[in-house]
């Protein structure tokens, strides 16, 4: 094999740039693409064994594209970094704090609908999970989360009441910082929703 | 004296000073394989009284030297352990059939160690049929440890529980290997007594319990005895009362429901090992039931709890009970109060390494991860320390300076700041000062691994310093070629070298040239060097053993992406074949595989 002899598009700078961080190529580009809050759902089982492919290539960038369609990709992995042996990555799922097992139900309204519903915090793994199935459960569609704008491309934005009192947009803080806090979940609409999406 | 020697005394020119039994004799109480190297240099007849009283063969990286020129040199090996595949290659860095096969070595060992007792292979390619071979062509054999083998499967295991009878060590350690059942463990005979180690704890098939009861039983000199997660506790209890001398334990899974009474059953089978040193398993293991390994923690001087997601609070209470623990694997959830439990209660601490629990979500956010102070809480408690391997998200140079003021007695120094290229969080300059004062304090450094934002200064700071490394880890690392030069002039000792990620090109390669040939191996990939420089290299030094790879081998865009701008950058795995043992006339043809 020949020094040089490298595929088109392995040259393209931006994308071979290193950088300090890991963050995506996108992420400064588009800006409507910041990752939904700091929580990566964890990789499913599934994409940890594409870990140990021959190729050496460790990509959950796809699994969590598929399974959170919300949630951007997260943050781009290294081959083989951090240096642990697959023996130990298997083996590393956290486990939930005991007495923990009571679920976390907190009230949903949606503006417009006739009733409430309630759901339990703790089955979701993260934002995209919750947002979808909120938009499962009322038929409607919330929109990409983006830190300058809130919830753009719908009516809808999703908020919640915290330990204060006061109504926040669903989104803002890491995942385990939301479940801890959020008292109720209001899903707002129209004009109400936009007010608040673009507050500085 | 062995009837082949003759041959040997007649071709000396000049008498011996002293009979060579004697020598021989006295050359049989060396152990260290440094020492035997040392003894073979000294003359002809130390060379010969050497290489025929070799009992142990050691071969850090099995391409460095040939089979038959082993079997050539020493006659009457008992005891082999090889290795082979780059360090690297368990971070997913190395090809796929690489090599390091042992089926070769295997076959010459069966024509000329007929007595082999003992094989020890970390990161070769074994098959079954080699296992077959080793079971049924080597009649003493005793004692078989695989850890991070692979090519294998169950029924290779089979193969050495069947035919081996005097076997005392079955050590399977996290190995890649096909998983068919659990039935190995019925293939020992009825009438095996001999065992004292059997590691199962990395297999994930159910063993037939009742077959392994029965074994430790029988086996009254069992001192190691670690099974594997499908063991419940119940049956665990049953195996520590069979069996209450051992002095390693590795449990089964904790996650199994204990009524009232089979906990305190439990509890007490384990107070029973009063002469426990060594524990590990316990996954998942929580607050309900770890307090049942208490009362058998008092001796205990090794505690593995790597592959067990512990809180702080839990953690703390268990380690109130390891007052002699001088060895501690753990995973960051314990968090640096867990850290500061240790440092609290620990004083006689040696060696700590912490595992990442999350490795791959490296925020803090996600729950307790250790940070520097952790790190220096142990130091101010364990002085002690010697070994440490500590994965965190940040670190500080002033953190790192207190630590080896505290124990400037580190021989192994392994700090991994897992954002790569992360500087001094606190001041956001880069690390070298941090492993400056790790080189300038710890004297008797032999194995260093770096991280963080890195400079060449760095790496002046260990060429200047690091008179003892032996070996040296680099990733993301540096500015230029003037960083692996000085490390290259500068480390007299210096065995191994990996890098990976790091702007080393073709001039830093051949630099170290002469180099080399001391050396057990040099790994560089994602670097700047190309084939031409391997190829040079090689010309140059035909007494090594060069590969360079290309980058197309792996061509994840992900990959790419962390290699840089670099153009051509190259796989190159450099082999010395004058290795450690083998300073002995022969030409190695040069290979250049791309």
């Amino acid at each position: 094999m020949m020094e040089g002899v490298v595929e088109k598009g392995f040259l393209d700078m931006e994308d071979t740039e290193l950088r300090l961080g890991l963050g995506l190529p996108s992420a400064a580009e588009d800006p409507g693409k910041r990752i939904l809050g700091n929580k990566r759902p964890l990789p499913s089982p599934e994409s940890s064994d594409e870990c140990e492919s021959s190729k050496g290539s460790c990509s959950s960038l796809d699994a969590a594209q598929d399974d959170h369609e919300s949630a951007p990709a997260p943050k781009a992995q290294i081959v083989g970094w951090p240096p642990i042996p697959s023996h130990r990555k298997n083996n590393l799922q956290p486990k939930k704090a005991e007495g923990d097992a009571a679920g976390i139900y907190v009230k949903v309204s949606v503006d417009g609908a006739p009733y409430l519903r309630k759901i339990d915090l703790k089955v979701y793994n993260g934002y995209g999970d919750l947002l979808t199935a909120l938009e499962n459960m009322f038929k409607l569609t919330i929109g990409q989360y983006s830190e300058r704008e809130g919830y753009k491309g719908s009516d809808y934005s999703p908020t919640y009441e915290d330990k204060d009192g006061d109504w926040m947009l669903v989104g803002d803080v890491p995942w385990e910082m939301f479940i801890a806090s959020c008292k109720r979940l209001r899903i707002m609409r129209g004009s109400e929703a936009q007010g608040l999406g673009s507050s500085p | 004296m062995d009837p082949r020697r003759s041959r040997d005394s007649a071709e000396s020119a000049n008498p011996p000073l002293f009979p060579e039994e004697v020598l021989e004799r006295v050359l049989s109480l060396l152990q260290a394989h440094k020492d035997r190297n040392s003894a073979s240099l000294v003359s002809k007849s130390w060379y010969n009284a050497e290489r025929w009283s070799r009992r142990r063969l050691f071969i850090g990286n099995c391409y460095s030297v040939s089979p038959g020129i082993v079997v050539r040199r020493f006659p009457n090996i008992r005891s082999v352990t090889l290795k082979g595949r780059p360090r690297f290659s368990d971070f997913n860095l190395v090809p796929q059939n690489w090599g390091a096969h042992v089926y070769p070595w295997l076959l010459m060992f069966a024509d000329c160690y007929p007595f082999l007792e003992e094989l020890r292979l970390k990161r070769m390619t074994v098959t079954d049929e080699g296992l077959k071979l080793l079971s049924l062509k080597f009649q003493n054999f005793k004692a078989l440890t695989l850890c991070s083998c692979d090519g294998f499967s169950t029924h290779g295991l089979a193969s050495i529980a069947t035919h081996c009878r005097n076997l005392t060590e079955f050590d399977i350690q996290e190995n890649h290997l096909d998983e068919f059942s659990g039935h190995w463990l019925s293939c020992f005979p009825e009438n095996t007594s001999s065992l004292e180690v059997l590691n199962f704890a990395s297999l994930n098939n159910e063993v037939d319990f009742d077959a392994l009861e029965r074994l430790v039983g029988r086996c009254h000199r069992l001192k190691t005895l670690k099974v594997n997660s499908c063991v419940t506790l119940n049956q665990l209890q049953r195996l520590l009362v069979c069996a209450p001398g051992l002095t390693d334990i590795g449990t089964g899974s904790f996650s199994h429901e204990l009524t009232a009474h089979e906990y305190s059953e439990l509890e007490r089978a384990f107070s029973g090992c009063k002469n426990l040193r060594s524990l590990s398993g316990l996954t998942e293991a929580s607050s309900l039931y770890l307090p049942v390994i208490y009362p058998g923690c008092a001796k205990l001087t090794f505690l593995n709890l790597s592959y067990v997601w512990l809180q702080n609070e839990e953690f703390s209470k268990l380690i109130v009970h390891c007052p002699l623990l001088q060895r501690l694997w753990v995973l960051d959830s314990i968090g640096d109060e867990g850290l500061e439990a240790v440092g609290e209660n620990c004083p006689l601490l040696e060696e700590l390494r912490v595992f990442p629990a999350d490795p791959f979500i490296p925020d803090v956010v996600h729950g307790p991860t250790v940070t520097e102070r952790g790190f220096l809480a142990v130091s101010y408690g364990c002085r002690r320390l010697h070994y440490v391997l500590y994965f965190c998200c940040e670190m500080t140079n002033a953190a790192v300076a207190t630590i080896v003021q505290n124990c400037p007695d580190f021989t192994h120094f392994r700090l991994c700041i897992m954002n790569p290229g992360q500087p001094d969080y606190v001041t956001s300059e880069p690390m070298d000062e941090a492993f400056g004062a790790v080189v300038k304090n710890c004297s008797k450094l032999r194995r260093l691994g770096v991280s963080g934002l890195l400079t060449d200064r760095a790496f002046e700071y260990i060429g200047i310093h690091a008179k003892n490394l032996e070996m040296l880890s680099v990733a993301f690392a540096g500015d230029s070629d003037s960083a692996m030069e000085s490390v290259l002039r500068g480390c007299p000792k210096l065995r191994k070298l990996e890098i990976r990620d790091s702007p080393f090109g073709n001039a830093a390669l051949l630099s170290g040239m002469k180099k080399y040939e001391l050396m057990r191996s040099l790994w560089m990939s994602a670097c700047k060097v190309t084939i031409n420089g391997c190829q040079e290299l090689a010309r140059e030094m035909p007494s090594l053993n060069v590969e360079g790879g290309c980058p197309a081998i792996r061509s994840d865009p992900v990959n790419i992406t962390s290699m840089g701008n670099w153009l051509g950058s190259c796989i190159c795995f450099c082999t010395s074949v004058v290795g450690d043992i083998l300073r002995d006339i022969y030409n190695q043809e040069c290979s250049c595989k791309a």
